[in-house]
């Protein structure tokens, strides 16, 4: 019993994947709330809680001529600036490499932000791999959902910007807000916003195609205890402890 | 796309146990290749499904989704994943992306059939 395709390449295992870590340290947060990454584990799909996953989006870049290698190059080097507004993304600047560790501090739904325009999650994902085609992201333990995310660029009857997402929600309050919709519904209208700014970077028109999976449909009881380090409660509690923080900076530097 | 480089063989093991033999690339382009051959174990009722890497040139990202999708595929059916062959940095990139959590890495093929 065989089954055969065939192709070329050859690649570094070693310059092309992270190297496993026991817990995750930011090397430079930048301006980025740094609550939920450091001393956390990586999450990936099989740690999650909530359904699991499988979306693809696609855009094809119609009205240019660029290489999908060039094309994943600029998206490597401009990272953050195809980001919808709110969404901040801290992290090597002019490129990603297998290791890195960023930070994100994100907006809720509709771009909506806490008070002084502070993020309403922050949370972060390594670089676990990164080639000249493709480079792919981890969650941590807390972030909305556990699990991959894959930006990669091809040649299809022109060239064509692909991310992919594997995942499950990574605990019950997350699954809730997915079955409700809008978990899925502002996931879906984030990427598709990043595909677009892609393309108006490279000057090309188009439009975001979408195709979901329902990888399994079960949920994963024994991960439910990772509501514990829901990075959006932690980040509430953090934004709520605001003004103690504040009263207690000026005590200290009146006492010095 | 670029064009998938995989080529696998399915062969019985023991009286549940199949292996299945990587050739090549596992990455997006090798999803037909390996759930066929995912298929033809299941078809001839294997309980044990075992991954041989022995001769597995390279892996990306998309090729560990892959194997993720295979892993539930295979859980679905009360069928045990087992691996053997991987060298040292592909072990590594299961520890990475926590696959070594679900999916029984041995050194070798009688190693993996008596764990079965």
């Amino acid at each position: 019993m065989t089954t055969e395709a065939k192709g070329p390449s050859q690649r570094d295992v070693e310059s092309t994947w992270a190297k496993p870590v026991d817990k995750l340290k930011v090397s430079d947060a930048g301006a980025g709330i740094n609550l939920n990454v450091d001393g956390r584990q990586l999450s990936s799909p099989l740690r999650g809680f909530g359904q699991m996953w499988q979306k693809t989006y696609r855009i094809r870049l119609e009205g240019v001529n660029i290489d999908p290698q060039d094309l994943i190059k600029a998206w490597k080097e401009n990272f953050p600036k195809f980001w919808p507004e709110g969404y901040r993304f801290y992290g090597r600047v002019g490129g990603m490499q297998p290791g890195d560790v960023a930070l994100l501090n994100l907006a809720g739904p509709g771009g909506v932000k806490g008070p002084g325009s502070m993020p309403l999650i922050s949370t972060g994902v390594m670089v676990i791999y990164a080639d000249e085609e493709s480079f792919s992201f981890m969650t941590p333990e807390g972030h909305m959902f556990a699990g991959m995310i894959t930006f990669s660029a091809f040649q299809e009857s022109g060239t064509v910007a692909q991310i992919q997402a594997l995942f499950r929600a990574n605990d019950p309050l997350y699954e809730i807000s997915f079955r409700l919709g809008f978990g899925h519904k502002s996931e879906d209208a984030f990427w598709h916003q990043t595909l677009q700014n892609l393309a108006a970077y490279f000057g090309a028109s188009g439009s975001v195609t979408q195709k979901n999976i329902l990888v399994d449909s079960h949920v994963q009881w024994s991960q439910a205890g990772n509501l514990w380090q829901n990075a959006a409660i932690r980040t509430g509690l953090y934004l709520a402890m605001a003004p103690a923080r504040w009263l207690k900076g000026i005590f200290k530097r009146e006492a010095a | 796309m670029s064009v998938a480089n995989l080529s696998t063989q399915v062969r019985k093991a023991s009286s549940s146990a199949f292996v299945v033999d990587i050739h090549g690339e596992i990455n997006a382009q090798a999803e037909q290749a390996l759930m066929e051959a995912y298929n033809q174990a299941t078809k001839a009722q294997a309980r044990s499904i075992i991954l041989n890497f022995s001769d597995l040139s390279y892996m990306n990202s998309s090729g560990i989704g892959l194997l993720v999708t295979l892993l539930i595929r295979a859980n679905r059916q009360k069928q045990r994943l087992l691996a053997y062959g991987l060298n040292e940095h592909y072990r590594q990139i299961f520890e990475l992306t926590r696959l070594n959590e679900a999916i029984a890495i041995l050194d070798g093929e009688s190693e993996a059939l008596a764990a079965v």
